[in-house]
Order: structure tokens, then C-alpha cells, then sequence
């Protein structure tokens, strides 16, 4: 608990045997202050989990919109440190400022949605990765692009490799589909969720890859 | 030692329950949510000026120990509550809520209130404990030592360790 070492003061023992805070207690001081931080203006980043066909996704929210969703293997924990480095350590699980996110999400992989309606944050994408991403979500549902293929939208033909290494730090996966791009022989290519998610999202929209 | 501020979720998670006693102990069960939201949100506020590596709990303390005398303050100038302090003989140990020790505790004069607060509920050295509310070191432990035995007389009959 408390970080006193060494001589940490003793307990008196009127203080030993007190309950733990019950979780009642904890829900309603937690949701207090996640509804008094946005009002104040000071919740920077609002995140959740929601489990998916892919494994728990964690998706985080600024003011602008949302500015990342991670997939398990990256490691959530990770994530929200990066997170707190490069955006803000303002940083709250706040599940309902996420409600319409993992609503068109969850649409998404139960086949009733196609596009996405939510308003994204860029802020963890410069320069030509923000392009490259920009131009993916021109993609439509069920349709692939090859890497060269957006080399060449975004006007840099030569750019082939930079376009991979966008795709693969794309920080709002699934919402910014970077799993519609393919190698140029149709063959499936990298992921940053895995090759295996990548192949049940392009399952998913009808184009079964490999 | 970590160059960067971890989540404050994170803050929240660890330290929310241990601030949240403190909070109880020093001002009373019915006025502790407000204090440790006023404290959390202030925390908040002020989180990314924050060193990496501070001793957060005793930072959230501090906090803390400026909003209970704010708090203190602020009842002074209300009426005095209707109840009296609650006079029922010390419960058993089986029956003793924590809301009995919380209550006997404001009972205590404001400063050995405090005094145990930081030192038995936070676990602050007393030195630390003096840092922040006044004082020597000798009187904090003073203090504390003699809120502990006022409770023992008011509230539990527990054996002096």
C-alpha cells in the first residue's frame, strides 16, 4: 500500500480489523468523479475495455474523439502508460464516455454496421502516417487496397514500405481499417491485431483472404 | 525511478481506498465522499505538474488534509447537528463497524484527530506527519498517542500495543 520502508509505522490495532471499502462505495466515488472531471474539463483521456470476436479491445477517447483503439496483444497496460507519455496522464476508465464507440463497434462485428460514425482523434499520427490513414477510410467495407496501391493515392508511388509501417501503427485499428490493405499478390500481410485478426475481419466483410 | 506519470486511474485504484479512510477518519463518514472527491479532483487538476516518483500518498494526503480543514471550517458555521455523538457502550469485536470507530474518532480534538489519521490510517512517519499539520515531531506523536487513548476509552477496550 503506502511506499514507507523501512520503519513503517505500526498499526494500532483499532485500525486492523476495518473493512475493506465496499464496492458500492468505490462505484459511486468513481463515477462521481469521472461525471465531476468531465465537467471541470479534466478528463483527457476517457477508456474502456469491450470484448470482440478479437479479443478484449481497449478504446480511449480524448475530447476530439477516438484516439486509439489496442488490441490484447499490445498490451493494455502498455497502451495507457504510452498514452498518459503522449497525450495526457489525466487519464480515467470511463466506460459511458465510450458507450457509442463500443455500440458501433460491437454493430460492427455482429455484421450490422458498416461504416463508422464516430468522430476520431488523430493526435497520435504525424505527418505521412496521418496521411496514409486519413486516405484508409476511403477504403469502403469489403473492399482491399494494396500497399502500393496507397503509396500511389497518397502520392508518394515510391512510399510502399512507409505505407506498411503506417498501417502497422495505426492507433484506431478496426474503426480506421488498416486490415483492408493487402501485399500486392493478394496474399494477407502484417497486422498490428495479428495476422489471425486480420483474416477474421476481412472474413467478416465477405472477403475471405489467403 | 520512473521518468513518467503513470495513468491517474492508476492513482486512483491504489491510494482511492486508503485516502478514502483517512477522509473518514478525520472528518466522519457523512462528510469523507465529499472530501475525497474534492480531493481526487483537485489531485487531477494538478497531476501532470507532478514529479515522477513523489510519494503520491502522502501528496493525496496533503490534499486531503486541506480539504478536511476546509471542511472543518465549513461546519463550524453550520448549525450544530441535531444527534448528539452516539453514547452506546464499545461494541464487541464482532460488532464493531467501522462507522463506530469513525464516529468516536470526532470526538477527538481536530489535531489528534489528524494525528492518528496520517500516522495509523495512512501510515505516515511521524515526521511527515508533523510536515503537514504542524509542529514538532514529538507533538505529532504526542497527539496521536493521545487520540489513540481517548478511542481506547471511548470506542474499544482492544489491549495497548
Amino acid at each position: 500500500m503506502t511506499t514507507y520502508e523501512p520503519g513503517a509505522p505500526e498499526r494500532s490495532d483499532l485500525f486492523v480489523a476495518l473493512p475493506a471499502i465496499d464496492e458500492e462505495t468505490t462505484r459511486r466515488l468513481r463515477d462521481r468523479l469521472v461525471r465531476e472531471a468531465q465537467t471541470a474539463g479534466l478528463l483527457d483521456v476517457a477508456y474502456r475495455t469491450i470484448d470482440s470476436p478479437v479479443g478484449p479491445l481497449l478504446l480511449a477517447a480524448t475530447a476530439k474523439g477516438l484516439v486509439r483503439v489496442a488490441y490484447g496483444c499490445e498490451d493494455h497496460a502498455k497502451v495507457l502508460e504510452r498514452l498518459a507519455r503522449d497525450l495526457s496522464p489525466r487519464i480515467l476508465h470511463a466506460p459511458v464516455r465510450l458507450d457509442a464507440a463500443a455500440k458501433e463497434i460491437d454493430e460492427y462485428f455482429a455484421g450490422l454496421r458498416q461504416g463508422f460514425d464516430l468522430p476520431v482523434d488523430f493526435s497520435l499520427a504525424r505527418g505521412f502516417r496521418r496521411l496514409v490513414l486519413t486516405r484508409l477510410r476511403a477504403i469502403g467495407y469489403g473492399q482491399t487496397a494494396s500497399y502500393a496501391a496507397i503509396a500511389v493515392a497518397v502520392g508518394n508511388p515510391r512510399a510502399v514500405r512507409a505505407v506498411g509501417t503506417a498501417c502497422a501503427s495505426n492507433p484506431i485499428p478496426v474503426v480506421v481499417p488498416c486490415h483492408r490493405v493487402v501485399r500486392s499478390d493478394g496474399s494477407i500481410g502484417q497486422y498490428v491485431g495479428g495476422v489471425d485478426a486480420k483474416r477474421t475481419l476481412l472474413t467478416l466483410e465477405g472477403r475471405p483472404a489467403d | 525511478m520512473s521518468t513518467t506519470l503513470p495513468p491517474f486511474e492508476e492513482v486512483v485504484t491504489t491510494h482511492g481506498p486508503t485516502v478514502l479512510r483517512v477522509c473518514r477518519a478525520v472528518l466522519g463518514p457523512m462528510d469523507a465522499d465529499d472530501a475525497w472527491s474534492e480531493t481526487f479532483l483537485a489531485a487531477l487538476r494538478a497531476y501532470p505538474t507532478l514529479r515522477p516518483g513523489s510519494n503520491v500518498e502522502a501528496w493525496l494526503v496533503t490534499i486531503a488534509h486541506r480539504k478536511a480543514i476546509d471542511q472543518t471550517r465549513a461546519r463550524a458555521r453550520r448549525p450544530l447537528p441535531v444527534d448528539p455523538l452516539p453514547e452506546h457502550p464499545a461494541p464487541s469485536v464482532e460488532d464493531r463497524q467501522d462507522g463506530d470507530l469513525w464516529a468516536a474518532m470526532q470526538a477527538l480534538p481536530f489535531k489528534q484527530r489528524v494525528a492518528v489519521a496520517y500516522h495509523y490510517v495512512a501510515g505516515m512517519p511521524y515526521a511527515d506527519v508533523a510536515a503537514l499539520i504542524g509542529g514538532s515531531q514529538d507533538a505529532a506523536r504526542r497527539a496521536a498517542a493521545d487520540g489513540i487513548a481517548a478511542l481506547r476509552k471511548t470506542y474499544g477496550k482492544g489491549g495497548p500495543r
